[in-house]
């Protein structure tokens, strides 16, 4: 059963995410071959499939943090392309996670934290470290709040990237295979607090191999191989009775 | 030689090695200055920006400092008179500029692009990142090399005795012509230089030490 109930049912133009017929390819290496994807507010998605299949990339497209050759992507009604003025200004509303967490090691964890709120909010020092102190409490981290990322250990570090994302208070948050560069026992406490993000209503897009948090957690599973949605539906439509083959074959791999 | 005519020579290079430091500190500091410009020209998207940038840094690393010296004091008289001084600090700035250039341009790079994404998925600007994320990193990476860079610049610094500016070589030997202590005149000048570069190795030791705050590891 998914942790929410949130319903999956939506009208017509009232998502948070709407891509159509997104396309990239590097040189001739089609790694996009026209997606389609619209993300409900409040909505968990986790994206599966193999390494090479282009889930990765789908995300970083989201964020422009790679540029797409074809296709739009709406965020809450505005259609954005890389060519868009203040590029910046959307990308403040969409929260990244990454797998290798990329905190600046020239700071301590409360000064990755309020980067942004100081520097793209222009919040002064006093605010930002009040919602600093916040966001750290909210990811277990409080304590380690003075030390630099060397000092930390993975799963902690990943946590301080939530918290620095999280503080931006964006409507979206992208977590791009956050837990593939962890220990293995590093693992569940981020896995945790994603779960308590999710189950605060924050628009989630996921890509992961953890299928027990997608099983748990995610409102809809997509299943992508080679550039394209394959299947996607319920974690128990995908897991429990995939009708494609190749999510078939996928998923006898790896469970 | 005694003591005592030792001390007295040594003495007299004073005034000669205050003009190697002076001659050297502002030939880096515009060299410093120019390095970073040319650094962010040459990694710039804009190839107005990058042309130039490889232009400087290709003319001048491959032409020798003595050459871009001579050319600057001799070779410009009919344009325009720079006193021997000057020349040498814009010669040594100039040449030096094109290796710091290089030196900034691979600490730049060699951050990982991954701090570029994270600074703009916050929202950052490519000029905030550049100024908050990047350069923070890349200057504590470039001083080993910028330190190598350094003593090598207090070094070419004797070039300067070729157009007459009186520092530690051209006094060493305009000594020795009247004393014909060739040997001894020499290596006055020699220890003069060891002792300014060992100052310089030990404070880029102690500056690279403190910088490293952030790596410790728990």
């Amino acid at each position: 059963m998914p942790l929410k109930t949130a319903a999956i049912i939506k009208k017509q133009g009232d998502e948070m995410i709407e891509i159509r017929s997104l396309s990239k390819s590097y040189g001739k290496l089609k790694v996009l071959k026209g997606i389609d994807l619209d993300v409900a507010p409040s909505e968990v998605v986790v994206i599966i499939g193999a390494s090479g299949s282009g889930k990765s990339t789908l995300l970083r497209c989201i964020n422009f943090l790679e540029k797409a050759q074809k296709g739009t992507i709406t965020i809450e009604g505005k259609t954005v392309t890389h060519k868009s003025k203040n590029l910046h200004l959307i990308r403040k509303e969409v929260g990244m996670v990454f797998q290798h967490f990329n905190l600046f090691p020239h700071m301590t964890v409360m000064n990755n934290v309020i980067e942004g709120l100081i520097q793209v909010k222009k919040m002064s020092r006093e605010e930002a470290l009040e919602l600093g102190r916040a966001m750290l409490e909210k990811v277990g981290m409080s304590d380690k709040a003075d030390v630099y990322p060397a000092m930390i250990s993975g799963g902690q570090k990943q946590r301080v990237a939530i918290a620095r994302a999280l503080a931006m208070n964006p409507k979206i948050m992208l977590f791009d295979e956050p837990t593939s560069a962890l220990d293995p026992e590093l693992v569940g406490e981020v896995l945790h607090v994603m779960k308590d993000l999710a189950v605060e209503g924050m628009t989630m897009v996921v890509v992961t191999h953890e299928m027990g948090f997608a099983r748990e957690v995610a409102d809809r599973v997509i299943y992508m191989d080679e550039g394209q949605i394959v299947e996607q539906g319920t974690p128990e439509e995908v897991f429990d009775n995939p009708q494609n083959e190749r999510t078939q074959a996928f998923l006898s791999h790896i469970i | 030689m005694t003591l005592d005519r030792f001390l007295d020579y040594f003495q007299t290079f004073i005034p000669a090695a205050w003009m190697t430091l002076r001659i050297t500190f502002f030939g880096i500091l515009f060299g410093v200055l120019l390095g970073i410009i040319f650094a962010l020209f040459r990694i710039s998207k804009y190839k107005f920006l990058t042309w130039p940038a490889k232009l400087y840094i290709g003319v001048i690393r491959g032409t020798p400092l003595l050459l871009q010296l001579m050319l600057i004091y001799f070779g410009l008289v009919n344009i325009v008179m720079i006193d021997r001084i000057p020349s040498a600090i814009i010669a040594l700035g100039i040449h030096n500029g094109a290796y710091i250039a290089e030196i900034f341009r691979g600490a730049i790079q060699s951050i990982d692009r991954g701090q570029k994404e994270a600074g703009i998925s916050l929202g950052m600007t490519g000029f905030q990142v550049m100024k908050r994320i990047i350069l923070p990193q890349a200057f504590k990476r470039a001083i080993p090399p910028l330190s190598n860079q350094f003593i090598i610049a207090l070094k070419d610094s004797s070039l300067a005795s070729a157009v007459g500016v009186k520092e530690l070589l051209l006094h060493s030997r305009q000594l020795a012509s009247s004393n014909y202590l060739m040997m001894e005149m020499l290596s006055i000048a020699a220890i003069y230089y060891l002792v300014m570069t060992s100052i310089l190795t030990f404070f880029s030791n102690r500056i690279e030490k403190k910088l490293r705050v952030s790596d410790h590891r728990a």
